[in-house]
């Protein structure tokens, strides 16, 4: 049998091609951010499996501006084995990348749109693009809300960023922690408690939501509430990931391959699904 | 066109398969059971040996007729040689502060299944879709399944088909796709005799070197009676009808709950099923900084299959399972345009609770 040779890319099917690190920054306690050699066009919300030599290989959003090709950005949050093992890595050392795999947040359908941004945590990452690219191109948008929550204020990601988003960027970011430890004197209490405040127009904005799945489930009720139709919430989903070519079955959610079809979604078409337990 | 064989043209058949060079992976008693092995010789075949299978029990049997291929669906089906349980896919080693990969050359061994099944050859076009048909394909596979020769057995000697149900699934019992050559076996009285056809251009060839005579009209028709005759006294029957819809309805059905607690999350299901193809990926490393990925067949009624951090997405056996069945008989459609069942029945065999997916497809269908 013969069969036609589709895509077969070496660095993507394959094995993961060497990455140098040109720099590694620390953002909290247990979060740090690589600057790799750059690899090419990617879309914000588009993810790599990152691979550590002899350790292991995971799923890591790309962080930085798609803009800005001749870097590569992975904020990288040590939980286990894999992600402490690249969170180790120093300058001059490399990591393995494949990719990039999965959909993207709808840059294009959200153009002359308000745009409202709902993320917690290590879930401001994958968004991160999102904001780059909207700054970049802020005329193509409304008014652009980022509602952020943390644990606490020491585990704000990229908070030495928010006053150039506000100001170079006009952006509105209200930001949010589960518990005041140090000198906060903001917000305290869930992210969802944000959304009344946000100052774009909640009704007719493109949501884009990224977080724990409960946070994400309460967004979307929390958007509904202030008459955000369903069709115009998208989320960034999560599940074990071993390949990211479709190919291994570990990240299906229901009919739905999440490093294909995904991460990023339209909610309509996961809601389904997502809205039950255990799938 | 039709030629008929005896017994002694399919011992060549499988002589000439060799001096072509293909490993012959066939049919044989092994470990109490028939199952395909490699390095097949026509004296291997199982001749005169059948099996009895029912929900949690497989037996052999004499059957007493002489039979090469009397047996219904093996323990496992010979996927493992396109598709194998545990392989090492890529090396790579240390080098300086970076690391170098060794692939390896994709595998060239020429593989030529002989007494291959209907529902088993389903399956593999199936896993063609997966490897093969999406927007990545696998390279490793694509080598092994060019250089794959199928020569399929039509089911055509027992009425009774035990646990499979291949002719509710479309699959069987005569087998429609994907072989190069099909062979039906008849035995009526003395007469013991095969009908062969060519389906593909290498198939022909390789026939074309058997001696046979063409096939007359009482053989041809003998054939297709016996076929149908097994098609037609199938006991057990999946009611295809609407059945992704149903299944992707069912998620809240109390009948998982029932059938979750008798399933043990044992995997035996996803391991003898011909259509799975999640696997494992595990990256290990020695001390001199050589670093293998071994790729290994992986079941979703593992805790692991689902785990992210904070837990696992399917921490339940009611979860895992109404994955499984509802994967198998629903989402598959989604995703691959075809069901991820064939019919072949090997779950229900082999499940030590004796847990039968049929009955849990018309279980749903009625509450429906
Ligand atoms: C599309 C996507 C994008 C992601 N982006 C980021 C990011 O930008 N930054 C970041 O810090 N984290 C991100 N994650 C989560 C990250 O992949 C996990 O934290 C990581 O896999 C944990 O692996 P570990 O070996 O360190 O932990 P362990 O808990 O030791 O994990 C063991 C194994 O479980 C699996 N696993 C565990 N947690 C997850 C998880 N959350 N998702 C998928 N598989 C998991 C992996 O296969 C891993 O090898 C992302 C996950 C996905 C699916
Ligand atoms: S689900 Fe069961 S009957 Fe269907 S193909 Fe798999 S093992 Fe065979
Ligand atoms: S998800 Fe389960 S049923 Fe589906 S292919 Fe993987 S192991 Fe088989
Ligand atoms: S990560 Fe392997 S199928 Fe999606």
């Amino acid at each position: 049998m013969t069969i036609a040779t589709k895509q077969n890319l070496e660095s993507i099917v394959g094995a993961p091609r060497p990455a140098k690190i040109l720099s590694v920054d620390r953002n909290t306690d247990d979060v740090w951010t690589l600057r790799l050699e750059g690899q090419g066009a990617f879309g914000p919300g588009q993810f790599n499996m990152l691979y550590v030599l002899g350790v292991g290989e995971v799923p890591i959003s790309i962080s930085g501006s798609p803009g800005k090709t001749d870097e590569l950005l992975h904020t990288v949050r040590g939980v286990g084995g894999v992600t402490n093992a690249i969170t180790s890595l120093k300058a001059g050392q490399s990591v393995g990348v494949r990719g990039p795999f999965g959909t993207s947040w709808p840059m294009a359908a959200a153009k002359g749109r308000d745009v409202v941004i709902v993320t917690g945590g290590i879930g401001l990452a994958p968004l991160r693009p999102a904001i780059y690219h909207i700054i970049e191109n802020r005329a193509d948008y409304g008014k652009v809300s980022l509602l952020y929550g943390a644990r606490t204020p020491k585990e704000m990601l990229y908070a030495d960023e928010f006053d150039s988003w506000r100001e170079t960027g006009d952006i509105e970011v209200l930001t949010t922690v589960d518990a005041a430890i140090g000198a906060w004197d903001g917000d305290v209490g869930v992210v969802t408690t944000l959304i009344p405040r946000a100052s774009a127009d909640i009704s007719d904005a493109v949501a884009m939501i990224c977080g724990p799945e409960v946070m994400t489930r309460f967004t979307v009720a929390g958007l509904a509430e202030r008459n955000q139709s369903k069709d115009n919430i998208y989320v960034s989903l999560e599940r074990n990931m071993k390949c990211g070519t479709a190919h291994c079955g570990h990240c299906q959610l229901g009919p739905k391959f999440v490093c294909k079809d995904g991460p990023v979604f339209k909610f309509t078409d996961v809601a389904h699904w997502f809205e039950k337990r255990e799938v | 066109m039709s030629t008929v064989m005896d017994v002694q043209a399919v011992y060549t058949l499988i002589d000439s398969l060799k001096s072509d060079g293909y490993e012959v992976v066939g049919p044989r008693l092994r470990d109490k059971a028939l199952g395909y092995v490699a390095g097949t010789n026509g004296s291997d075949l199982p001749a005169g040996l059948g099996d009895d299978q029912s929900p949690g029990n497989y037996r052999t049997r004499d059957r007493g007729d002489g039979a090469l291929f009397g047996f219904r669906s093996s323990p496992q089906s010979w996927r493992r040689w396109i598709f194998p349980p545990n392989a090492e896919v890529w090396s790579a080693r240390r080098d300086n502060d970076s690391f170098v990969v060794d692939t390896s050359a994709p595998d060239s061994m020429k593989v030529a299944v002989i007494g291959a099944r209907a529902c088993d050859v389903a399956a593999l076009t199936i896993q063609d879709k997966v490897f093969l048909d999406g927007q990545f394909q696998d390279p490793a596979y694509k080598a092994r399944r060019e250089n794959l020769l199928i020569v399929a057995v039509n089911c055509s000697l027992d009425a009774d088909s035990n646990t499979c149900f291949c002719a509710s699934m479309g699959t069987g019992p005569r087998v429609q796709a994907g072989h190069d050559i099909a062979l039906t076996e008849i035995i009526e009285g003395d007469k013991h005799y095969f009908v062969a056809d060519a389906q593909t251009d290498e198939g022909s060839r390789i026939l074309e070197g058997i001696s046979g005579a063409p096939a007359g009209t009482d053989e041809v028709a003998a054939a297709d009676s016996a076929i149908s005759n097994v098609a037609d006294s199938m006991g057990r029957k999946v009611d295809a009808d609407g059945l992704p819809e149903l299944m992707n309805e069912s998620y809240e059905s109390p009948r998982w709950t029932v059938v979750g607690e008798r399933c043990l999350s044992c995997t035996s299901c996803t391991m003898v099923c011909p259509t799975c193809f999640c696997t494992n990926i595990e990256d290990s490393g020695d001390l001199n900084g050589v670093a293998t990925r071994t790729r290994s067949w992986d079941s979703c009624f593992t805790l692991r299959h689902s785990h992210i951090h904070g837990g696992a997405i399917r921490n339940t056996n009611k979860a895992r399972y109404r994955q499984w069945a509802i994967h198998k008989m629903g989402t598959w459609q989604e995703q691959f345009g075809t069901s991820g069942c064939v019919g072949c029945g090997r779950c229900i065999t082999w499940c030590p609770s004796g847990i039968d997916i049929t009955e849990e497809v018309t279980a749903i269908r009625e509450e429906a």
